[in-house]
C-alpha cells in the first residue's frame, strides 16, 4: 500500500519524520474490513468510547475526590451538591461502569456465538479476557471509594476471599489490608490503584486492536475473507455506522443517568460505612452476580474460589476447548441451542447471585420468599405439622404441585446453572466438536455457494444487513 | 429479516429484559408501602417548591430535635425558594459552635448560610444517650437509602410517607410490643423506637404533613432532579436528532452495497 | 442492486457530504456539551463561593487598634485609622510615590483602612498588624522577607515591592459592620 499523499504541509512534515498520519491512515481509514458485519460489530467501538467516558469523567471526579475514610462519603456528597455539575460527571461515572459492562458482556457473548475465539485470533480473545479481569478489579475498587455500607461490606467479603488460600491466606489478606481490617490504608491504596488500571486497561486495549487487525476482524458467516472483493475501507462505512450505533447507545445511557441513576445501585450505599453493623444482605454490583453465584453454588469455601476463579480462566482455554473446524453459529444448529441456554443460564446465575441463599423462588407466584415462611406455607398448605413439613421440605426443594407451593431454594438454583456453565465449556463444546455436523458453509463472503443449504445460499446472496 | 433473525432478535431483546428486571428488582420491597403521587414523579417531574418549604418547616418544627441533616448547609435552602434574606434569618435564629478563639476556647455564634445544619447532638453516643440507646439517623439522605430508589427515584418519597401514616396505637393481635417499641406497619419488623413524630389537626391533616416531609427528604437526598431532568430532556433531543442524522448518513454511504 | 433514484452521482455526492457535515457537527456540538460540564466543573464550587465573601464586625476594634480577618484564603488587615494616620496618608506628595494613589480613593470611611494584607512583591504578610511588630519608617507595615515599606494608606514607600496594598471590594453594611468581597 503506498503512503497516502498528505494535502496540509504541516502534517507531511511530521509524518516524513514519525509516521503517524500514515499508519493511522491505514489502521483506521483504509483499513479493509469484511463487508458483511452486522450490528453486533459495534460493540467493540461502544466499549472503547466508554473507556474513553469513563477515564475523562474519572479524572474529573479525582479531583474533588477525598480518599480517606473520615472525608470520602462526604466528599461524594460534596460532588453530588456543590461542585458544578458534579451530580452529572457522578452519575455519568456510575452509571457508565454498568454501560460499561453491558457492551463488554455484549461483545463477549458476539464472540462466543461467531467464533472469534477460534484461530488465529486465540491471543486476540486472550488479551480480551485480561482486559475483562482488569475491568472487574477496576470496578470493584471503584465502588469502594464512595465508602457506603455497601462499599465497605462488599470490600470486606472479597479481600476476605483470599483468606481461603491454605497457608499464606490470611497473611495475604492482612497485607491486602494493611491493617486488621478494611480500613483508611485499605481505602487510600485502593483509590490509587483504580486510578492507575484504567491506563492499564488502555494499554491492553491497543495490543487487543493490534492482534485484532493482524487477521482482521471476524463476521457473521465466519469464513475468512478471500481479497479486495469480500472488504470495504473502514472509513466510510464503519465509522458511519459506529456513529448510528453511539447514538442508539447514547440514548440508552442517557436514560439512565437522567432518570433512573440510582436504579442499577444498591441503597445501602447512601448510608456511610459502618464497622460495627452489617447490613441483612450484602449484594455486589450486578455484573458481578453471576460470579456471586457460583462462588455460593459451592459449600466449601476454598472450592467456591476457585469456582468463581475457574469460570472466568476457563475462557483462557475456549480456543482448544471448541474445536470445531466452523467458526459461526450460524452454521452449527446443535450449537446454537446449547449458545441459548447458556445466555439464559447466565441470567439465571445472576438471578441467584442476588438473593439470599437459603431463600426459595417460588415460580408459580413468582415470590422469593426466606425459608421460615416457606415451611410454613408448606405445612399449611399440605395439612402437615410443622416438623413433618420441615422434612419434607428438606435440603433440596419443596415439592406439592397440587396447592403450589413447589419452590426451589436459590442455592440449588445456582447449582444447577454453574453446574450447565462449567459442562457448557468442559463437555458440550468438546463433544459438539466431535459429533456436530454443521451447515454447509459458503465459499466467501461475496460469491454465491455452489449447492448447499439454504440458509447458506441465502447468506452469500444477502451478504450484509440492511441497517 | 428472516424469520429466525426475528426469533433471535427477540430472544436477545427477552433475555436481555430478564436480565434488567432481575436487577432493578427490589429486594426489601415492603408489601404495606403504597404508592403516592409525587409532582417529581416522571419524565417531566420537578419539585413543587411551596411543598418542599413546609416540608422544610416540618423538619425544623418536628424532626430537628433528634436528627440531624448534616450534609445540608442553609444556604442551600434558597434552592426551595427562600429569599436570601430568609435564609440569613434562619440560619441567625441558631447558634453554632466555632473556634478556638485567641484565648484558645470554643464560642457560640450566629449561625451563617454557609453553616450546614446545626445538629441536635454533639455526638453519637450524646444522641444514643438521650433516645433510649437508639441513635437517630441523619436524615440527608434517608429517602435514597432506606427503601431503595425503584426506578425512577420516588420508592423513597412513598417509604417516607408509608412510615409517617403507618402507625397503630394498638398492635394487631399476636404482635407483643417491645418496650419504648411502637407499632408500625411499613418499618421493617413493624417495631420502631421512633414516637409518632406528626400530629393530626384539622389545619395541617397527618396525610399532608407526611406528605410533604416525604418531599422534603426526597429533595434533600436528591438536589439535582429538577436539573438533571431538564437537561435529559434536551440530551434526549440532541441524541434523537443526531442519530437519526447519523442513520440518514449511514444509509447514504452504504447506498450502493445495499 | 440497488437503483439510485435520486439524481446522478453529483447529486448525492453532495447529500452524502451534506449528511456527513450534519453528523460530524452534530458530533462535534456534543462534545463540546459534554466538555463543557467536565471543564465549569473545575471552577469554584458552592461551598467556595458561599464563603467568598465574609462580614466583619468591627464594634470591637478600638481606635489605633488593627485586626486580621480571613478572606478568601487570605489575611485583610483592618485598621481604625487615629487622626494622626489619617493626616499623614492625605498630606503625602502623590509624585513621591511609586504607584500613586491618594488616600481618599483607597477609603470609603477615612477612619476604616481595609487592605489586603499580601505584599505586592512575592507574596509575604507583611508585619504591623500586632503592637510589637515593626511598622517601618512610615507608620504602616514592614515586610520582613525584602524590606518593602507601606505607609499609612497601605502605599508602597520604599522597598521592591511595585505595588500597594490591594483595597478588596466591600460594604459597609452599617456602621459597624463591613461586608468584604
Amino acid at each position: 500500500m503506498a503512503a497516502p499523499v498528505f494535502k496540509n504541509p504541516v502534517i507531511r512534515w511530521i509524518d516524513h519524520r514519525l509516521p503517524i498520519f500514515s499508519y493511522l491512515h491505514h489502521e483506521a481509514y483504509e483499513y479493509p474490513t469484511p463487508k458483511n458485519l452486522s450490528y453486533w460489530w459495534n460493540f467493540g467501538s461502544l466499549a472503547g468510547v466508554m473507556l474513553m467516558v469513563m477515564i475523562a469523567t474519572g479524572l474529573i471526579l479525582a479531583m474533588q475526590y477525598t480518599p480517606h475514610v473520615d472525608h470520602a462519603f462526604n466528599s461524594v456528597e460534596r460532588i453530588m451538591r456543590d461542585v458544578n455539575y458534579g451530580w452529572l460527571l457522578r452519575y455519568i461515572h456510575m452509571n457508565g461502569a454498568s454501560m460499561f459492562f453491558i457492551v463488554v458482556y455484549i461483545h463477549i457473548f458476539r464472540g462466543l456465538y461467531y467464533g472469534s475465539y477460534k484461530a488465529p485470533r486465540e491471543l486476540l480473545w486472550q488479551l480480551g479476557v485480561v482486559i475483562y479481569l482488569l475491568m472487574m478489579a477496576t470496578a470493584f475498587m471503584g465502588y469502594v471509594l464512595p465508602w457506603g455500607q455497601m462499599s465497605f461490606w462488599g470490600a470486606t467479603v472479597i479481600t476476605n476471599l483470599f483468606s481461603a488460600i491454605p497457608w499464606v491466606g490470611d497473611s495475604i489478606v492482612t497485607l491486602l489490608w494493611g491493617g486488621f481490617s478494611v480500613d483508611n490504608p485499605t481505602l487510600n491504596r485502593l483509590f490509587v490503584l483504580h486510578f492507575l488500571l484504567p491506563f492499564v486497561i488502555l494499554a491492553v486495549v491497543v495490543l487487543h486492536i493490534g492482534a485484532l487487525h493482524r487477521f482482521g476482524s471476524n463476521n457473521p458467516l465466519g469464513i475468512d475473507t478471500k481479497g479486495p472483493q469480500d472488504t470495504i475501507p473502514f472509513h466510510p462505512y464503519y465509522t458511519v455506522k459506529d456513529m448510528f450505533g453511539l447514538g442508539v447507545f447514547f440514548i440508552f445511557f442517557a436514560f439512565w443517568v437522567f432518570w433512573a441513576p440510582n436504579a442499577l445501585g444498591h441503597p445501602d450505599n447512601y448510608i456511610p460505612a459502618n464497622p460495627l453493623s452489617t447490613p441483612e444482605h450484602i449484594v455486589p454490583e450486578w455484573y458481578y452476580l453471576p460470579f456471586y453465584a457460583i462462588l455460593r453454588s459451592i459449600p466449601d469455601k476454598l472450592m467456591g474460589v476457585i469456582a468463581m476463579g475457574a469460570s472466568i480462566v476457563i475462557l483462557f482455554f475456549l480456543p482448544w476447548l471448541d474445536r470445531s473446524p466452523v467458526r459461526s453459529g450460524t452454521f452449527r444448529p446443535v450449537f446454537k441451542w446449547f449458545f441459548w441456554i447458556l445466555v439464559f443460564d447466565c441470567v439465571i446465575l445472576m438471578f441467584c447471585g442476588k438473593y439470599a441463599p437459603e431463600a426459595y423462588w417460588t415460580p408459580f407466584t413468582f415470590e422469593i420468599v426466606d425459608a421460615a415462611t416457606f415451611t410454613e406455607r408448606y405445612a399449611a398448605l399440605a395439612g402437615l405439622s410443622h416438623e413433618a413439613a420441615l422434612n419434607a421440605v428438606g435440603e433440596m426443594w419443596g415439592v406439592n404441585f397440587a396447592s403450589g407451593t413447589f419452590g426451589i431454594k436459590i442455592v440449588r438454583l445456582g447449582q444447577l446453572a454453574t453446574i450447565y456453565y462449567f459442562a457448557y465449556f468442559l463437555i458440550i463444546l468438546p463433544l459438539l466438536s466431535i459429533f456436530e455436523t454443521p451447515k454447509q458453509v459458503p465459499l466467501s463472503i461475496s460469491k454465491p455457494v455452489l449447492g448447499g443449504g439454504r440458509a447458506a445460499a441465502h447468506a452469500a446472496a444477502k451478504p450484509m444487513e440492511k441497517a | 429479516m428472516s424469520a429466525s433473525r426475528v426469533i433471535l432478535g427477540l430472544l436477545t431483546l427477552l433475555a436481555g429484559l430478564a436480565a434488567v428486571a432481575i436487577v432493578i428488582a427490589n429486594p426489601v420491597a415492603h408489601s404495606e408501602v403504597h404508592a403516592g403521587h409525587w409532582s417529581f414523579k416522571g419524565f417531566f417531574g420537578t419539585y413543587d417548591q411551596a411543598q418542599l418549604k413546609r416540608g422544610h418547616q416540618i423538619y425544623a418544627n418536628v424532626c430537628a430535635g433528634c436528627h440531624s441533616m448534616d450534609l445540608l448547609a442553609y444556604r442551600d435552602l434558597q434552592e426551595i425558594g427562600y429569599t436570601e434574606d430568609e435564609v440569613k434569618e434562619i440560619a441567625a435564629a441558631v447558634q453554632v459552635m466555632d473556634g478556638p478563639n485567641d484565648a484558645g476556647e470554643m464560642f457560640e455564634r450566629a449561625g451563617r448560610p454557609s453553616d450546614r445544619f446545626k445538629a441536635p447532638f454533639a455526638n453519637e453516643q450524646a444522641a444514643r444517650a438521650a433516645n433510649n440507646g437508639a441513635l437517630p439517623p441523619d436524615l440527608t439522605l434517608i429517602a435514597k437509602s432506606r427503601a431503595g430508589v425503584g426506578f425512577l427515584g420516588y420508592e423513597g418519597a412513598d417509604y417516607i410517607h408509608s412510615l409517617m401514616t403507618g402507625y397503630e396505637e394498638t398492635p394487631p393481635e399476636g404482635v407483643t410490643l417491645g418496650e419504648g417499641l411502637y407499632y408500625n406497619h411499613a418499618f421493617k419488623g413493624h417495631q420502631i423506637a421512633m414516637p409518632p413524630p406528626l400530629v393530626d389537626s384539622p389545619e395541617a391533616p397527618l396525610a399532608q404533613q407526611a406528605e410533604d416531609i416525604a418531599a422534603f427528604m426526597s429533595w434533600a437526598s436528591e438536589t439535582n432532579l429538577d436539573d438533571r431532568h431538564r437537561m435529559g430532556i434536551k440530551a434526549i433531543l440532541f441524541l434523537v436528532i443526531f442519530t437519526l442524522i447519523a442513520y440518514a448518513a449511514k444509509r447514504k454511504v452504504w447506498a450502493h452495497l445495499h | 442492486m440497488a437503483q439510485a433514484t435520486h439524481g446522478g452521482p453529483a447529486e448525492s455526492g453532495t447529500r452524502r457530504d451534506f449528511l456527513n457535515l450534519m453528523t460530524t457537527s452534530l458530533a462535534g456540538f456534543g462534545a463540546l456539551a459534554v466538555a463543557w460540564p467536565m471543564i465549569h466543573s473545575l471552577n469554584p464550587s458552592k461551598d467556595v463561593l458561599a464563603l467568598a465573601s465574609v462580614e466583619v464586625d468591627l464594634s470591637a476594634i478600638e481606635v489605633g487598634q488593627a485586626v486580621t480577618v480571613k478572606w478568601r484564603g487570605k489575611p485583610v488587615f483592618i485598621r481604625r485609622r487615629t487622626e494622626e494616620e489619617i493626616k499623614q496618608a492625605e498630606e503625602v506628595d502623590l509624585a513621591t510615590l511609586r504607584d500613586p494613589q491618594p488616600d481618599d480613593v483607597r477609603v470609603q470611611k477615612p477612619e476604616w483602612l481595609i487592605l489586603v494584607g499580601v505584599c505586592t512583591h512575592l507574596g509575604c504578610v507583611p508585619q504591623g498588624q500586632k503592637p510589637a511588630e515593626p511598622r517601618g519608617q512610615y507608620g504602616g507595615w514592614f515586610c520582613p522577607c525584602h524590606g518593602s515599606e507601606y505607609d499609612t494608606s497601605g502605599r508602597i514607600r520604599r522597598g521592591p515591592a511595585p505595588l500597594n496594598l490591594e483595597v478588596p471590594t466591600y460594604t459597609f453594611e452599617s456602621d459597624t459592620l463591613v461586608k468584604i468581597g
